[in-house]
């Protein structure tokens, strides 16, 4: 049956089917405008007006509609004629990624001022993992923190997102908002968009004996069902760098072993989602059970089930035989002697410490669309960090030349190091390569958590001996690390997590094991800080500890053991890498000084009765760019002004800037057009910017390592900088920039919490919250505050919150925001954000990257206020608080 | 999301209407139908089409709420001279981890019918005696104590094909004096221990525990108790502390005996 409503001024005529919600008669009416965070009611994401009162339209049942008026952010208003709110929206920079913005919104325009005074109740139902919230209040507070300098003033300026206007009003393209003409070319021409899902495995280790498709493939609407009897035979890893070889060839497209629960065994491609996810239940599998293990340090153990006996040598996990697969053992000096001249003269500190699983949850999931296009190329379009690298690998498994692949990413709805892998373009490329057809395959909230990588689970001893005056003599790091059923990113975080986490402090002697090990449980991948948070905060744990062994004050014991400028950055080698170095200023040192003065200053929130109070601090170092090389191209051209319009082109740019990397609400774009117009002598929304398209000259390694300032960035510079000469001396009006990423240097990051602690209840209270960054020169001081700000939110809630809970079988139970506490806007404090005043050589400008890098010191810090408010320290995270309830009484 | 079993929804116009198919289910607001997957769901009817009324005062002082009163409604519902334990309306909904635009859309007897141990439309209408009416099959109606109506997670005494039509609240009850408290691992999350005690009229003492359990437990004291009896009265009584994402079991109970102890203080009992 028919029914008509209004969508943002608009009669549309739809045929709500039955169990059918808002949200998809509105996306299969083309409005893209609406968007899918988590389908659950939970995150916001997709909040629309219905009638004038905003409702999650992921539960508003569609056989309900009829004859309302909807409105979804872009109803609400247009760059021309904008909705106040749209307005304060882009005046406070109040988004990152910008994903959950549309829903923030359209709810936040319904509030009346007494309902401004209560958000925290008010914006409980609407999730932002970017901000950390301060700036959506300050939006909400009409707070302008956006400024508009004059041309070629905006390096070091506040300038909003060049997206932002588009982002507010919902005219951003995400991965799945193209248009239907962008797939309707060449081969796939007129032809409709078809869906896949994904049958998962119910067992953590299973060997397929068969798998019978014939009754799927008759059901309606299904064109095609995969199994691994479809899959290319290359070996491949989800995880992606710029040397591929980084990671282990452990991975097919579809596998005949099923190595974790959930893991794909076959896949669906269906007119619809609903035809393509129905039919996965008639696939029929029978199943050869084997023997699976789920303890990282039982699996390591001789006579452990084995994960991965198949691989050879060719795959480069180190140890399959011992489902390691990477380690790293070696020792610097005498750590033994050290350590017992500590015990006897100084003082020595030892524990053990453990994280849990995390999910990224970017609000956009992983999702992408392929086709091919009139030259018969393969296309895809994906929420992806990594473009070029995705192409370079699909090619591969597929046999294609590179150039017959096309990968790009519009906008992705945040990434944190989720989205440095290939995890839906190989199925894509696999349907549509036999096909021909358009195909989409987007995750589901639940795939988010049981089939993304998530945050790697690490035990981390830590032993430190020091002199009586506070001087580190012997570090000892044990590091053992889940990586899971599959190794992407198990290698590379496992050596970073035990470099500058430990090479931060000078230390004579140094010992360091590591274990990156297999097991049956769902495989861990990049995230913000890739390794180091965790370690962090078992050393940074460790050291507090020490302070409080020695009667030393914590920043004095930081103090005395820092690396300065000159020093090298050592762990178990005597010499270090050839391209870091802690050049410049004393960043550190700086940093240090800026939290200490400020939490001796008076601030925070008062101390409710009867609660317990403490102040913890902690230190943080990391390389400002990945190892072994990071390249980005860039070129930049003058435009041909008509000269018949008034001296500008249609969207009044003047010059056209193309640069791979993806922006993903790291604000790198925004920084980009800075540094362009800043050499050009012009305004920032005068630079066209095409991004992250293999399509574009050059190559990209790819929005990871915090590198879209720091290497992008660069070679923005070095290309605009070359065309201002060339046009000043009348050359030729298209120049090129590259950047290789090296030499690297270094950034730290110092927070301090003042909390209080319930002791009867264990509840946490953030009463102050203060980071110092090192991050060279501030390209954007209201952007690089929201880095930090969101980083420091992300890390209370890996803190306080945050746990992906897998069960004795290897099963995650969590699936769903609701049992999963990201941080909502009553969660997180106010960050007093300090800059210390440095400068790097080997950065645009003197800028130093600062994305991952605020995540790492806020759970040792946290830890080591509670450790202070109750006099026992947290040993695991997250520190909830039934968990610190038992810290206290038991 | 789009619940892909679902062949048809019918709109219930009256209670001829609700005759359910072996896969057919009643849908209240929906906010919890179409938050997950419902595997072997075929059909739903709407019991909003059915237009009950959401709040009905009665003559005594007593409360019915329709099943299908929304949590925002019942929040908006004005205070009355004598109704002490009217706070607690407000108190219930925004226990609920869904926000105001969830309360808009979601009942209270889905709430109750959910039965999750968090279910704040549980703890509200078993901690005020409330009275489950029950539509059989065949045409009659039985009562159950809401209380007892949650037997255990998602679990109710309701068998297929009987609909929850309303919840009698006694003017007794809604006449009491009450104290609670709540906890969840975050601020402004979900329950994790839920507990009302109410001293009525004739200064009996019933204190109801929820979310820190897999059903409602209630305890009745003639009067109030001491601290040590009323720890007792719970130890002795509930041994199966709830164990999910929303809170350990053993913290869940060092919760509940606390709260139980500041509303029992709260209410009159000696320190």
């Amino acid at each position: 049956m028919s029914v008509h409503i209004t969508v943002d001024g608009k009669l549309i005529e739809i045929e709500p089917r039955a169990g059918q919600v808002l949200r998809t008669v509105l996306r299969g009416a083309g409005i893209t405008s609406v968007n899918r965070g988590c389908d659950a009611g939970d995150c916001g994401a997709c909040s629309v007006l219905v009638d004038g009162s905003a409702v999650h339209s992921c539960l508003f049942p569609a056989h309900r509609l009829d004859g309302q008026t909807v409105t979804t952010v872009a109803g609400l208003g247009s760059e021309r004629s904008p909705h106040p709110v749209q307005t304060a929206f882009v005046e406070a920079a109040a988004f990152q990624c910008g994903f959950c913005t549309a829903g923030m919104i359209v709810t936040a325009s319904t509030f009346d001022e007494a309902e401004l005074d209560e958000l925290p109740r008010m914006l409980k139902g609407n999730l932002c993992r970017c901000t950390g919230y301060r700036s959506i209040h300050d939006a909400l507070r009409a707070v302008r923190n956006v400024e508009q300098p004059e041309a070629g003033q905006a390096a070091t300026r506040s300038v909003r997102a060049p997206a932002a206007w588009r982002v507010v009003t919902g005219r951003e393209e995400y991965t799945l908002d193209g248009p239907d003409s962008e797939y309707r070319t060449g081969a796939s021409d007129t032809t409709a968009l078809l869906h896949l899902a994904v049958l998962g495995s119910p067992h953590p280790h299973a060997r397929i004996l068969s798998i019978d498709t014939s009754a799927a493939e008759a059901m309606p609407g299904v064109r095609l069902v995969l199994t691994h009897r479809d899959s290319p035979a290359t070996a491949f890893s989800t995880g992606r760098h710029q040397d591929r070889l980084e990671d282990p060839d452990d991975t097919h497209v579809l596998d005949e072993v099923v190595r974790f629960h959930g893991q794909r065994v076959a896949a669906v491609v269906a007119d619809s989602l609903a035809d393509a996810q129905r039919a996965l239940g008639a696939i029929v599998v029978e199943y050869e059970l084997l023997p699976a293990v789920f303890d990282p340090d039982l699996a390591r153990q001789p006579g452990a089930p084995l994960v991965h006996p198949e691989l050879t040598a060719e795959a480069r996990a180190a140890a399959p035989e011992r489902n390691t697969v990477a380690e790293e053992h070696g020792e610097r000096g005498d750590v033994a002697a050290a350590l017992a001249t500590a015990e006897a003269s100084g003082a020595t500190v030892s524990g053990t410490w453990n994280t849990a699983r995390v999910t990224h949850a970017a609000l956009e999931s992983h999702a992408a669309r392929g086709w091919l296009d009139a030259d018969g190329r393969l296309v895809i379009r994906t929420s992806s960090q990594v473009p070029y690298l995705v192409r370079d690998e699909v090619a591969r498994i597929f046999e294609l030349e590179p150039q017959r692949v096309r990968v790009f990413a519009a906008r992705v709805g945040g990434g944190f190091g989720g989205k440095q892998e290939l995890l839906t373009e190989d199925l894509v490329a696999l349907a549509v390569l036999k096909l021909g057809r358009a195909v989409q395959y987007e995750f589901t909230r639940g795939d988010e958590f049981t089939i993304a990588p998530l945050r790697h689970p690490m035990t981390v001893s830590v032993r430190l001996g020091a002199t009586a005056d506070g001087i580190l003599t012997a570090i000892a790091v044990d590091q053992l690390m889940d990586t899971g059923a599959y190794g992407n990113h198990g290698i590379g975080v496992m050596y970073h997590s035990v470099h500058e986490s430990v090479a931060v402090y000078r230390c004579a002697n140094v010992r360091v094991d590591a274990q990156s090990v297999y097991t049956n449980n769902p495989p861990a991948g990049a995230f913000r800080g890739y390794g180091l948070g965790q370690v962090i905060f078992a050393v940074e744990s460790a050291m507090d500890e020490l302070a409080r062994e020695l009667g030393i004050d914590p920043f004095e014991l930081r103090r005395r053991n820092v690396v300065v400028p000159g020093d090298p950055l050592l762990t178990i080698h005597e010499e270090e890498d050839k391209d870091i170095a802690y050049r410049g200023a004393h960043g550190a040192g700086q940093c240090l000084d800026l939290v200490e003065a400020a939490l001796a200053a008076p601030g925070g929130l008062p101390v409710p009765e009867g609660w317990s109070v403490g102040t913890g601090m902690a230190l943080a170092m990391i390389a400002t760019v990945p190892p072994r090389g990071h390249f980005a191209d860039a070129t930049i051209r003058a435009l041909d002004v008509p000269a018949d319009a008034d001296g500008s082109t249609p969207d009044g740019a003047l010059f056209e800037l193309e640069v791979g990397t993806a922006e993903f609400g790291n604000g790198s774009t925004t920084v980009h057009a800075q540094l362009a117009s800043q050499v050009l002598g012009t305004t920032p929304e005068r630079i066209r910017i095409r991004q992250s398209d293999t399509d574009l000259p050059g190559h990209d390694t790819g929005a990871y390592g915090s590198t879209g300032t720091v290497v992008a960035g660069m070679a923005v510079y070095r290309a605009a900088t070359a065309l201002a000469e060339q046009l000043a001396s009348g050359g030729a009006r298209e120049a090129t920039g590259h950047s290789d990423g090296t030499p690297r240097s270094v950034a730290f990051n110092v927070h301090g919490m003042r909390v209080a602690v319930q002791p009867g209840t264990g509840e946490v209270l953030i009463l102050r919250s203060i980071q110092a960054a090192d991050a060279g020169t501030v390209l954007n001081p209201e952007q690089l505050r929201g880095q930090i700000e969101g980083g420091t939110a992300q890390a209370i809630g890996s803190a306080l919150y945050e746990e992906v809970r897998v069960d004795a079988g290897g099963e995650i139970t969590t699936v769903a925001f609701r049992n999963y506490r990201v941080p909502k806007f009553g969660d997180v404090p106010v960050t007093e954000v300090l800059f210390a005043k440095t400068h790097d050589p080997l950065g645009p400008l003197g800028a130093k990257s600062m994305s991952e890098a605020p995540y790492n010191p806020v759970a040792p810090a946290l830890a080591n206020a509670i450790r202070d408010a109750i006099g026992v320290r947290p040993h695991a995270l997250p520190m909830t608080r039934d968990v610190v309830w038992r810290l206290v009484n038991l | 999301m789009d619940l892909i079993g679902v062949r048809e929804v019918r709109m219930a116009a009256d209670r001829s209407d609700l005759v359910f198919a072996a896969d057919e289910i009643p849908l209240g607001g929906g906010t919890w139908l179409f938050s997950e997957e419902q595997p072997g769901v075929g059909g739903m009817v709407d019991l909003t089409g059915l237009g009950w009324d959401p709040l009905v005062e009665q003559p005594d002082g007593g409360l019915t709420i329709a099943a299908t009163c929304t949590l925002a409604e019942l929040r908006a519902l004005p205070p009355r001279v004598g109704r002490t334990a009217h706070p607690l309306f407000a108190v219930a909904v925004d226990a609920l981890l869904g926000s105001w635009k969830i309360h808009r859309f979601a009942t209270v007897g889905g709430n109750i019918c959910l039965a999750l141990p968090a279910g704040p439309m549980t703890s509200l209408t078993a901690a005020l005696d409330g009275v489950g009416v029950i539509w059989t099959p065949d045409g009659g109606e039985r009562r159950v104590l809401i209380a007892d109506l949650v037997t255990n997670v998602c679990e109710t005494v309701l068998t297929h094909g009987e609909v929850l039509r309303a919840v009698e609240l006694p003017a007794s009850a809604l006449a009491g004096r009450v104290a609670h408290r709540r906890i969840s691992l975050a601020h402004l999350g979900r329950s994790g221990a839920f507990v009302i005690a109410r001293l009525d009229a004739h200064e009996r003492f019933i204190v109801t525990i929820t979310a820190a359990t897999p059903r409602p437990y209630q305890l009745r004291f003639p009067g109030l108790p001491t601290a040590e009896e009323l720890a007792d009265g719970i130890e002795g009584f509930v041994r199966d502390w709830y164990d999910d994402p929303h809170g350990a079991p053993d913290w869940r109970r060092a919760m509940s005996l606390r709260f139980a102890e500041e509303c029992r203080i709260e209410l009159g009992g000696a320190a």
